[in-house]
């Protein structure tokens, strides 16, 4: 466990080594504190009271650093497209989250499967899929990674083993569940990570699925991204439990908090985590973030205050890793910038595929109806009668 | 009378019953702090305070069943369910409950509850974030189904559901909030349970509800000025209980029908239009119920396939020319003319 990782809030000094059983004893302490904690609560953030980083730690952080570049360019360049109305829909953003998503990211095994919700461009670029195919479905092309059937929310790819970004919040949670069901059931030594944001700590289905996941010892991995905020909401003002990993008490499920802006702090723990649940002990791991933009891309949060959102670019955890890469002579300023440029121009190219790729054909409107073709399938147009109208031979006319 | 668009009639009509009952009070979403994900309730937290305007956890099934209790307890709850998509979440309080506590108990404990959601597509916004699904409650005795198509309307409906003692969904329209129109400045509420002829005409009975009936009064309007066609159009207002009587009397006098929805065709609120129809009014039509309806897809997110799935002016437009060609056919044949 690094110095990063997260112990309870109300005890930031605690050694986290003991809370990797210690979640399933969080369990009696009442609610402490109804605010949430201050991210300079939750971690320390002095990089000189760091151990020396190893080189093989070192390799993992530049690889760390050029994947968070690349989301955070990928992101920059979608939320162009989308100001110039070339995306549709709804636009989320994994921009001030990278750190989080390569961690866990990092954590899986290809063979592994993840569940997410609709912020979710960062994770399908992360579970290997072409940013090419990802960018194709955020204009809603042919060569998108959904076939430009799902969008910005609904990303998809069986063969990468993402299993969807969703839209309806918290429906991925039963979902998971149930795929993480289908491994144990085959007896695989597959994994399911679910993650969702903060705000969906608190619909229904993550209490059932949770208590599901416990009960029957279900090999899946519920993250909760803790960005602070559900739309305007903040934790604080949603949830009565504000330290969300310890609603895992109530399932007699092992959980963590962690540094959300800390790759390093992720990864290890997302491994923890992962590897808990690979021997048949569902987790919840709680990852401390930030949100640096609106909801979406059309949000301009009016809701923070100017003096929260001056602070925000202390938080934003790609160029705090530029430092740190710098300082601990990891990589030269020189080195960073490429990284910097060769994945601006990777967002580039794909944006350029985008453009070029073509439309779905209206013909194929109705090709996903059903799986197993159906008499009767209703395929029609908008405008179309149900009927040629019928006319009565005139003989039979009053009859 | 005041110009105002329907989003303004709506906050201005919730702050006015705010105001005239200490017991109305709303409950949602983003609806304080982020000021409404459509912005109907904004600046209701400065004045009213948390108390009147409580913003939620995003926990649907929770606060509409919270709702239902308070208003079981005579508080007159207005609940906003930020698309209707969500109150898919709500679905076993609203139907389970809501819709059955009055019934169930013998009439002892009433819900005076208003739900206010909005549906609507054509924003790309994909197969979860598209559906128009008021049908689900239209469906369901004992709830109340409104639909308003403008300002006016937006009002008359709110003020009478507010006042309402039975549960009432009413639906909005995430395309008609920036329409315009007149609005009286008296607080008279509309009657729920009663359809408006929005036009007349003789021609032909057109059909909707929602941004359905804003189409229909559109069409109608360009098919007088391009064709000299006299249209008949019926708003709807109310789903459930739904006024049959003028939609069959519309019919008796026009003799045909088209009905716009933007729902799916299959059992969808057109059908229910269309049996109506057939059974008040079957010996008057001169040609069969047309109705026009989204394609039965989950909708794509795709911008051209999307477009596709939706019903467009155009549709409508043909819908009424092959129904009048229809009128027309039938009419040579038994030699007969309404002239
Ligand atoms: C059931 C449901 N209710 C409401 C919404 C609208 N909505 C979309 S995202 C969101 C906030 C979610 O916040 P959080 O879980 O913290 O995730 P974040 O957006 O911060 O990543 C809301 C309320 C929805 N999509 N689904
Ligand atoms: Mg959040």
């Amino acid at each position: 466990m690094t110095d990063n990782a997260l112990t309870t809030a109300d005890e930031p000094t605690k050694k986290a080594s003991t809370k990797k059983v210690a979640a399933k004893k969080v369990t009696a302490k009442k609610a402490s504190s109804k605010k949430a904690p201050a991210r300079s609560a939750i971690a320390p953030r002095n990089a000189s009271r760091r151990a020396a980083t190893s080189k093989e730690d070192g390799a993992r952080l530049v690889k760390f650093y050029r994947d968070m570049m690349l989301i955070r360019r990928f992101e920059e360049r979608a939320a162009r497209a989308y100001t110039e109305a070339l995306i549709g829909g709804y636009c989320h953003l994994n921009l001030g989250e990278e750190a989080a998503v390569v961690g866990l990211m990092g954590a899986l095994r290809d063979t592994d499967y993840l569940f997410t919700n609709y912020r979710e461009h960062g994770y399908a670029i992360m579970r290997g899929i072409d940013p090419n195919r990802a960018m194709a479905e955020l204009y809603g092309r042919v060569d998108g990674v959904s076939k430009g059937w799902g969008g910005s929310m609904h990303m998809f790819d069986m063969s990468h083993r993402l299993l969807g970004g969703y839209g309806i919040v918290g429906g991925q949670l039963p979902l998971a569940t149930g795929a993480a069901l289908a491994i144990k059931y085959r007896g695989l030594d597959e994994v399911v990570m679910c993650t969702m944001g903060d705000g969906t700590a608190n619909i229904g289905a993550f209490h059932e699925s949770l208590n599901i996941a416990a009960l029957w010892d279900l090999p899946v991995v519920f993250v909760v991204i803790n960005n602070g905020l559900g739309m305007g909401t903040t934790v604080a003002k949603a949830s009565a439990e504000p330290e969300i990993y310890k609603r895992a008490s109530a399932y007699a499920m092992a959980a963590e908090r962690v540094d959300g802006l800390d790759p390093q702090a992720v990864f290890d723990a997302a491994q923890r985590a992962v590897a808990s649940a690979r021997a048949g002990h569902p987790f919840l791991l709680e990852v401390v973030s930030e949100r640096l933009r609106g909801h979406s891309v059309v949000d301009p949060a009016k809701y923070r205050s100017a003096e929260e959102v001056s602070h925000l670019a202390q938080f934003d955890p790609v160029p705090n890793l530029a430092a740190r890469l710098i300082k601990e002579k990891i990589l030269t300023a020189a080195e960073v910038h490429r990284i910097d440029e060769e994945q601006s121009a990777l967002a580039d190219a794909a944006d350029a595929f985008a453009q070029s790729s073509a439309h779905p054909d209206v013909a194929t409107l109705f090709d996903y109806n059903y799986a197993t073709p159906v008499a009767n399938d209703s395929r029609r147009l908008p405008g179309e009668a149900l009927f040629v109208t019928a006319q009565r031979p005139s003989a039979e006319v009053g009859r | 009378m005041t110009m105002k668009t329907y989003r303004q009639a709506l906050h201005d009509t919730l702050r006015a019953e705010m105001l005239r009952d200490e017991n109305v009070f709303l409950m949602g979403e983003e609806i304080g702090v982020f000021e409404g994900s459509y912005k109907i309730t904004a600046g209701l937290l400065a004045e009213f305070g948390e108390k009147r305007v409580k913003d939620t956890p995003i926990a649907e099934e929770g606060f509409t069943g919270a709702a239902i209790g308070a208003a079981m307890l005579g508080l007159r709850p207005v609940v906003e369910i930020m698309t209707i998509n969500f109150s898919l979440l709500a679905l076993d309080q609203i139907v389970n409950h809501a819709a059955k506590v009055y019934g169930m108990f013998g009439g002892q404990a009433k819900v005076p509850l208003v739900i206010r959601t909005p549906g609507g597509g054509g924003q790309q916004l994909g197969a979860t974030h598209s559906q128009n699904i008021e049908l689900y409650y239209a469906f369901v005795p004992g709830m109340k189904v409104v639909a308003p198509s403008t300002p006016a309307d937006a009002k008359a409906l709110l003020l009478a559901a507010i006042r309402d003692d039975d549960p009432v969904l009413f639906l909005e329209n995430l395309a008609l909030y920036n329409t315009k129109g007149e609005v009286p400045d008296d607080d008279r509420p509309a009657e729920i349970g009663k359809a408006k002829i929005a036009r007349e005409g003789h021609d032909l009975t057109l059909i909707g509800y929602s941004r359905m009936a804003y189409i229909a009064k559109n069409v109608a309007e360009t098919l007088a000025e391009s064709e000299g066609l006299d249209i008949e159009v019926i708003d709807l207002m109310s789903l459930r209980p739904l006024d049959r009587e003028t939609i069959v009397n519309s019919v008796k006098k026009t003799h045909a029908a088209v009905v716009l929805e933007d729902d799916w065709l299959t059992y969808g609120i057109g059908a229910e239009i269309a049996a109506t129809i057939s059974d008040g009014a079957f010996d008057y039509l001169d040609a069969p119920v047309r109705r026009v309806a989204m394609a039965e897809v989950p909708m794509p997110y795709s911008k051209v396939l999307e477009s596709a799935a939706m019903p467009t002016n155009d549709d409508v437009v043909n819908a009424i020319f092959q129904t009048l060609e229809a009128v027309g056919r039938r009419l040579k044949k038994v030699g007969q003319s309404h002239d």
